[in-house]
């Protein structure tokens, strides 16, 4: 039985804010691990989206995909993403959008309402640690999850995404 | 093989296009063109823009570590540089011979890489130019647009490199950042039931795997004159072989043989690489030029990959794609096949071998084995070579007293292929651009004939946001004159 919520996060934790969404995954896991609500989140770590996580998506009430993000208002920004099969500039990996049209395109069922969690880092540089300004929004999108994870409703997610930008 | 147009006369006199970065490439390239006011092509380059600094950030670390930190140079293919890091550092600790099942576990996970990612490239990056055209609309020139049009081949596509992934998750430990391998052997066992779960999917995957060699053929024959024309150079081969010459992506010696098939070395050790390839620095690329010394930097550069290996090899060892490598010889007509689209055909023989040696392996006993350790006398260095999905991939690494790593040296598959893939676009600005107004299509040529040799220009950043494409057209003071952009 899969889990109605999935959380999907990418990015190489060697290269400083990158690892911006495997740490905050982790951070989502140690919190899931002492709730009642660990039963209804399965957690997804990549280096980038890629064709496959379109079946991870399947059968799922609601997915968040978390990234780091260059020029992302800080410090971090949450909203509601479409299918679109826009894609053309993009290398192996795939945007959030064209996962969820590629699961809608070889499934049988519409994709889940989907979210995206984009964190703002600066530095992508081998082997730096997060910068300063990552390590704020690491921290903040960290407790406003906590207060979305909380809410149940997909209605409560959208009414979150409205307020945050 | 000349270095035409690789360098104008008087490049200040030219304008200048750029396509930056290429796209449905891993990383950060971009092509410069430099045309003279009748759109004459004077020079073209390939440069690889991203610096992969990873022989020094290994440097200080200890040795057992860096099978692991390796991964972090790709997303595309970690469990290569996971299993040529733990090649090289096998030597280290003095495991000369591996144990049946360490080595058939390390192979079962090469072999899903190899599956997992020949998908990726041929059905997520590739299909799109191949099914709809060149320079048909871009907006659909995507795994989406493919999906829509085709998506029994799309649905394929996903579920084959679902099981390479799955194959490399059961003995690697995760998709991603596993740590199956480690110097001496394995640190993870098969068990019973994971077997069985692969061995479930096994018959369909191969089953698909013939099928997608079929569709490529079956493209190929067409339109022959487009798909063995198309930004053909003609250079050497290099790849590993196996013992008895077949194809083999884990382990074996290095085989270099010329344009016309003729051998310029058999056998070599890859433990004495360094006498047979040199690495030419070229300043307008971070990318190094390796070529063999024997021939020198004019004609020793060369093709790794799949095109080299399939006509490299003297027989595959699994029946349905030894089939398909003699239909391959065939066609080209009892001579090497130069043509960069002709990846595409051997790739998918590669991929359907890896399935059927996938098979073999699930059906093998020693596979199911707990003793996966082997130790012996401590050395001070190590060289690991790997035939990875694009091509062959060295790591050598020399450690202290301390086993703290003080050098590192990686030669990458996309290093190996840089002349080629540069004398490629060469080929193709020579014939779709000269004398043409640049437009969107003529510029995807240029795309198309990199796509063909799978580079992996990256070290897997990714960041949202990070990787638009824009052509700029300007002239020689640097005025913009024209615009197009892919959003």
């Amino acid at each position: 039985m899969k889990a109605p919520f999935l959380i999907v996060a990418t990015g190489n934790p060697s290269r400083g804010d990158d690892a911006l969404g495997p740490l905050l995954l982790a951070r989502i896991a140690d919190w899931l691990a002492g709730s009642p609500l660990a039963s209804r989140f399965e957690l997804i770590e990549d280096f980038q989206l890629q064709i496959e996580h379109a079946l991870d998506l399947a059968g799922r009430q609601r997915v968040l995909f978390i990234d780091a993000g260059m020029r992302t208002p800080g410090p971090y920004r949450f909203f509601e993403i479409q299918p679109t099969g826009d894609m053309a500039h993009t290398t192996h990996a795939l945007s959030p959008e064209a996962v969820l049209a590629v699961c809608g395109r070889i499934g049988n069922e519409a994709p889940p309402p989907a979210f995206v969690l984009c964190l703002r880092g600066e530095s992508f540089v081998l082997g730096e640690p997060l910068s300063t300004t990552a390590s704020h929004s690491l921290a903040a999108a960290f407790a406003f999850l906590v207060r979305v994870f909380e809410k149940t409703e997909v209605a409560d997610w959208r009414a979150a995404s409205y307020n945050s930008n | 093989m000349t270095y035409s147009l690789e360098s104008a006369e008087h490049p200040e006199r030219l304008r200048r296009v750029a396509i930056d970065p290429v796209s449905r490439v891993e990383g950060h390239g971009k092509v410069t063109i430099l045309l003279d006011e009748h759109n004459k092509v004077h020079q073209v380059r390939l440069h690889i823009v991203e610096f992969r600094g990873f022989e020094k950030f290994i440097q200080g670390r200890p040795y057992w570590e860096v099978p692991v930190m390796v991964q972090r140079l790709c997303g595309i293919c970690p469990v290569s540089h996971h299993l040529a890091a733990s090649k090289a550092l096998d030597q280290v600790v003095g495991a000369k011979r591996l144990t049946p099942a360490a080595e058939k576990l390390r192979r079962l996970m090469h072999y899903g890489q190899m599956l997992q990612s020949h998908a990726l490239h041929f059905f997520h990056l590739c299909s799109p130019d191949l099914l709809f055209g060149f320079d048909s609309d871009v907006s659909r020139r995507n795994i989406v647009g493919v999906a829509a049009e085709h998506p029994e081949i799309a649905r394929r596509g996903v579920l084959l490199r679902k099981f390479g992934q799955e194959v490399i998750r059961l003995t690697a430990g995760k998709r991603v950042h596993g740590t199956g391998a480690v110097p001496g052997g394995m640190n993870k066992s098969l068990t019973p039931a994971e077997r069985d779960e692969l061995l479930g999917e096994i018959y369909q995957i191969v089953a698909w795997s013939r099928d997608a060699v079929h569709l490529i053929q079956k493209v190929h024959s067409q339109n022959p004159a487009l798909y063995n024309s198309f930004a053909t150079v003609r250079s050497n081969f290099m790849s590993l072989v196996g013992n008895n010459g077949q194809l083999d992506f884990y382990h074996g010696s290095l085989r270099a043989r010329d344009e016309n098939g003729k051998p310029i070395f058999d056998g070599v050790d890859y433990q004495d690489y360094a006498r047979h390839i040199e690495e030419e620095v070229k300043p307008w690329s971070y990318m190094k030029f390796p070529y063999l010394k024997l021939l020198g930097k004019e004609d020793g550069w060369y093709k790794v990959g799949p095109l080299a290996r399939v006509q490299n090899c003297d027989q595959i060892s699994t029946p349905f794609a030894e089939h398909e490598r003699k239909e391959f010889i065939d066609y080209a007509g009892g001579t090497p096949m130069h043509a960069p689209l002709a990846y595409h055909w051997t790739r998918m023989i590669e991929m359907l071998h890896a399935a059927e040696v996938i098979k073999e392996l699930l059906h093998d006993d020693d596979l199911l084995g707990s003793d996966l350790m082997v130790e012996g006398k401590r050395q001070h260095e190590g060289i690991g070579v790997i035939e990875a999905p694009r091509g062959t991939l060295l790591h050598h690494y020399r450690i202290d007293d301390d086993d703290l790593v003080t050098m590192a040296n990686l030669i990458v598959s996309t290093t190996h292929n840089n002349q080629a893939m540069n004398e490629a676009v060469r080929q193709v600005a020579r014939r779709y651009l000269n004398g043409h107004e640049v437009t969107e299509g003529l510029l995807n040529h240029v795309e198309v004939a990199i796509r063909a040799f799978d580079p992996c220009l990256s070290c897997a950043t990714h960041a949202l946001g990070k990787m638009p494409l824009s052509v700029e057209l300007r002239d020689a003071e640097g005025r913009f004159l024209h615009a197009l952009n892919r959003q």
